[in-house]
């Protein structure tokens, strides 16, 4: 493994954590965030209903390992 | 004041004090079994490191336009902190260990004994033990200090905060000469989960575009909201253990 990837690899691990799904989710919470900002709808309920979901499903996950 | 600084301050005092712990074990442990200027020499140059980072990235940050800011800062503190909350419910739930720093003192201890030592040589082993266990631990309190401190312009009150918190645990430290073992590390872990959940989904909303109703006050619904809900899944998880593990024990009666 270069230098280069092991960098990458500390980051990613730094940033994302041991659960890749809850920082994907986030991603897409926040961009649904600002498609439906755009539109007439409220939008300020997105994340935390998203944040309640991925909670669940990253401990549900977790639980059963 | 403001609530939202208060929030900042708290949050980042908070999470200053759980790094600060974990690197003083760490440190203690290198220093006690083998050579403590070199220990504190790893310590300094870490520290300075940190600084620099600080430093560095604090104004380019703030720099950012707010928008932009608030939607990565709201969107990586998310992140983070659902990490942060995920673990401490899994702990207080009884399914993961909770950290035991006696342990980990006694452990990094043995392995600090187990390399050869030259008497009154630098040792480079207990300079890189503390370096990198003040690297890491203090990498993201760095995190949290610019991210925070930068989506409300207020570096220094968090910085500040920060400096707090690492002074009163090296003073618990030196005057218990040994690991804060009764430092209630998951309840601080727990606060600083729902914190950092909490101004995640507030800014990164702000920043895609959402307005909150109530401005600022709907983090007063926030904070107490998420608390409560994580509570609520810490009970629903152990109730979950309990009922297992009396089947497990009824299977094998």
């Amino acid at each position: 493994m270069t230098r280069l990837s092991r960098a990458a690899l500390a980051v990613w691990d730094f940033v994302v954590g041991d659960d890749w799904v809850v920082a994907l989710g986030v991603a897409v919470a926040i961009a649904v965030t600002a498609l439906v900002a755009d539109s007439t709808v409220a939008a300020w309920w997105v994340l935390p209903v998203a944040v309640v979901a991925l909670l669940l499903d990253s401990l549900r996950r977790a639980a059963r390992r | 004041m403001s609530g939202q600084e208060l929030g900042l301050a708290v949050a980042v005092f908070l999470a200053c004090s759980v790094e600060a712990v974990e690197a003083l074990t760490i440190v203690l442990a290198v220093g006690a079994t083998r050579s403590w200027s070199s220990a504190l020499s790893g310590v300094g140059a870490a520290t300075a490191v940190l600084a620099a980072l600080v430093a560095a990235l604090g104004p380019a940050l703030t720099a950012l336009p707010i928008g932009v800011l608030r939607v990565a800062v709201g969107g990586l503190l998310l992140v983070f902190g659902l990490q942060w909350l995920r673990k401490a419910i899994l702990r207080a739930a009884g399914l993961k260990a909770v950290h035991d720093e006696e342990a980990i003192f006694a452990e990094e201890a043995e392995a600090a004994r187990a390399v050869a030592l030259e008497q009154g040589a630098f040792d480079g082993y207990s300079f890189a033990v503390a370096f990198k266990g003040v690297l890491l631990e203090g990498l993201e309190v760095a995190f949290i200090v610019l991210t925070f401190g930068a989506n409300q312009h207020h570096i220094g009150i968090a910085a500040a905060a920060a400096a707090v918190a690492v002074l009163l645990v090296v003073l618990a430290g030196v005057a218990a000469r040994a690991p804060l073992a009764r430092v209630p590390e998951n309840t601080l872990k727990f606060a600083v989960g729902i914190m950092l959940t909490s101004f995640g989904t507030f800014w990164g909303a702000e920043g895609a575009g959402a307005s909150w109703p109530g401005g600022d006050a709907a983090l007063l619904v926030l904070i107490p909201g998420l608390a409560i809900f994580a509570l609520a899944t810490v009970a629903i998880l152990r109730r979950g253990a309990a009922d297992r593990s009396d089947v497990a024990e009824g299977a094998k009666a």
